[in-house]
């Protein structure tokens, strides 16, 4: 059990001298408070299993330090360091059985059997497997592996933090639901600090207390579930978190106006100080955006299709060419291929290169 | 689903069965033949029934007594190259690189015995063991060992043996070495995290994952060196006496050197029924190793 701080912590698989942007994962420094449920989301080769391998020490970073409690671990091997792994696919163990399997960490590390026999006796109850006990491990299902997969983790009473990579990516839907359950319910129980990575937002966001999202070898943001949705630090974090993404529309903003395709946008803070020769733009979620009747004040878009996904309606329109999503309220209509776009001014952000700017009141 | 009757699918079949009894199945029988007659030359065959085949399993008769010490000959030279072969052949492809431009360094260096025919590999070890002119020979010789592979038997046998292991190590070592290579990541990863030693990573992981290829291995340098005749034959010849003169050279100079054809064919018949016995023991343990036997019921 520990703290965990990265210290301008880096990797790059080209070794140290390669060039900045190549890096695997770019410097970061960051804190995993003991007992915190993260979720590491961002997509396919955004660094995240690098970060997840070198917290664990199966690779070793090109810069930077790894503190578990103040105490620097970068140096140390895997096996010195206290901590779990589960991987996306299930290693098990052939030759054997499922009791074995979760007794192996504890036997490797010379723990008297009494004890090992009471742990795994514990594991095996929490995560349903103790009929289980005495069958070859090669004879299960693949959730059943990935459950002992899961207990050999779990079954260490002193790890600091258990990584997770991906561990339901061959679980089927049902199962995974279930054993994501299992995971939050456990998590709970032994006060462990879990990091689990992920390039699924349901999972990330039904897991995790703090969902830390990488993009290109950077985090991007690090906050809870809502300050993930409600603002999005980064234009990335705002396209990837929700569905139908943010909009990220190009604009010209000015105090406390934004103007796209030369329509005025009212905002709730004011815009002074936009670095200059930036890239501006306008990001606002669907859920706060209306679709209306076009109206002279309004911004008026193009009906391309309207998506209905039952407890709510998006259409998806078209401003000039840039394409655009927007709640349809109940009741509303809609007719003609054109309608006017009606913005929550609170919940429209202002964005300088990708990045969120804090407007002043 | 019904199926179709379509007799012509026979007349696809035809032509591989018209070779395989004009290349296998008449030759088979010409043997079957020839094992129940005696001739004694000048094309002049006389009936014998099976009398060729219980002087075979006697081993007090002349034919019996050379049949089953070449046999137990091969059996423990077949034993021998396996004990040394499999474990070698592990550790070989254990230290092998596991990627870089080594890796294929290694794997032409390992290919390069198994590329040379075996009459070749049998004449570079005759030279090579020879006391007078031979490298190895003549070094232990000056070493003070009194090696001579033409007159000692146990010399012959270390000679013969070794040069198998040389010729044949490298391919168990390549098979091992696939074996290890299917190996995903992420269990050496998982082992590391799980504190396992390399002895434990090596018991836990890489054996149980090589089974399959390491059986493979087994099954092939078993019939391999049980059927093993050009190799020996071209160093030592048989000798010296009789001493690693193998089951295919006792045949060889029954047929050939006393034109005994149904001494010889009653032989090669039973020296076949032995390597398709071994077979199919092979080939059953293979698909029960590899298939998920069902589980008993009442585990639940």
């Amino acid at each position: 059990m520990a703290r965990i701080d990265l210290v301008d912590l880096a990797h790059s698989y080209g070794g140290n001298d390669a060039a900045p942007e190549s890096f695997a994962l770019k410097p970061v420094t960051m804190t995993w408070r003991q007992g915190g449920a993260y979720a590491l989301l961002g997509p396919s080769g955004c660094g995240k299993t690098t970060l997840l391998n070198l917290i664990s020490g199966i690779v070793t970073p090109s810069r930077g330090q790894i503190l578990f409690d103040g105490a620097d671990i970068t140096p140390l091997s895997t096996q010195k360091r206290n901590i779990a792994q589960v991987f996306q696919f299930p290693v098990i163990y052939d030759t054997m059985t499922v009791g074995q399997n979760l007794a192996f960490p504890l036997k490797n590390r010379g723990v008297p059997k009494a004890e090992i026999d009471a742990r795994v006796k514990q594991i095996a109850d929490l995560l349903d497997l103790t009929p289980h006990l005495d069958r070859k491990a090669t004879r299960l299902t693949a959730d059943a592996k990935q459950k002992i997969s899961l207990g050999r983790g779990l079954v260490r009473s002193d790890v600091a933090a258990i990584l997770f990579d991906e561990p339901l990516t061959v679980i089927d839907p049902e199962l995974k639901w279930q054993l994501r359950s299992k995971l939050k319910a456990l998590h709970r129980d032994l006060d462990l600090t879990m990091i689990y990575v992920t390039h699924d937002q349901t999972e990330a966001l039904t897991f995790a207390d703090t969902v830390v999202v990488m993009h290109d070898g950077r985090v991007v943001q690090s906050g809870t579930p809502a300050e993930l949705f409600d603002k999005p630090a980064h234009t990335f974090v705002g396209y990837f978190i929700g569905s139908p993404g943010m909009n990220i529309v190009p604009a010209e903003v000015r105090g406390r106006e934004a103007r796209i395709s030369g329509h005025p946008i009212a905002l709730n803070r004011s815009y002074d100080k936009l670095p200059p020769g930036a890239k501006i733009e306008v990001g606002v979620r669907p859920e706060f955006v209306d679709v209306a009747a076009p109206a002279p004040g309004l911004l008026s878009a193009n009906i391309d299709r309207i998506d209905d996904l039952g407890r709510v309606r998006f259409a998806r329109v078209r401003i000039g060419d840039a394409k655009f999503a927007a709640r349809v309220p109940p009741g509303f209509s809609v007719s003609g291929e054109t309608a006017g776009l009606v913005f929550n001014p609170s919940h429209v952000h202002v964005y300088a290169d990708s990045r969120l700017v804090e407007g002043t009141a | 689903m019904d199926k179709t009757i379509n007799q012509k699918a026979w007349f696809l079949v035809l032509p591989v069965f018209l070779v395989v009894a004009f290349s296998a199945i008449l030759p088979l029988m010409t043997v079957v033949n020839y094992s129940m007659q005696d001739t004694f030359g000048n094309n002049q065959f006389f009936w014998n029934g099976v009398g060729w085949f219980k002087e075979l399993l006697d081993p007090s008769t002349d034919l019996g007594g050379r049949f089953l010490a070449s046999l137990g000959r091969n059996l423990l030279f077949s034993v021998i190259i396996l004990a040394i072969e499999v474990p070698l052949g592990i550790v070989v492809a254990l230290s092998m690189p596991r990627d870089g431009w080594s890796v294929a360094a290694c794997l032409v260096i390992l290919a390069l015995p198994l590329l040379i025919p075996w009459n070749v590999v049998g004449t570079i070890w005759q030279i090579f063991g020879r006391p007078d002119i031979g490298l190895l020979g003549y070094t232990l010789n000056s070493l003070g060992i009194n090696y001579n592979y033409v007159s000692n038997e146990f010399d012959a046998w270390a000679t013969v043996i070794v040069m198998d292991v040389w010729h044949w190590t490298s391919l168990v070592a390549l098979l091992c070495y696939a074996g290890l290579k299917s190996i995903p990541d992420a269990y050496y990863q998982a082992a590391q995290i799980d504190g396992a030693s390399r002895w434990a990573v090596f018991t836990a992981i890489q054996l149980p994952k090589m089974n399959r290829v390491l059986l493979i291995a087994v099954l092939l340098r078993f019939m391999d060196s049980f059927m093993i005749y050009t190799e020996p034959f071209v160093v030592t010849g048989g000798g010296p006496g009789n001493s690693t003169t193998f089951v295919s050279i006792e045949l060889v100079k029954i047929a050939l050197g006393q034109f005994d054809l149904g001494k010889a064919a009653a032989l090669s018949l039973v020296y076949n029924l032995i390597i398709l016995i071994v077979c199919w023991v092979f080939y059953t343990v293979m698909t029960n190793a590899g298939a998920e036997r069902p589980v008993k019921q009442g585990a639940e």
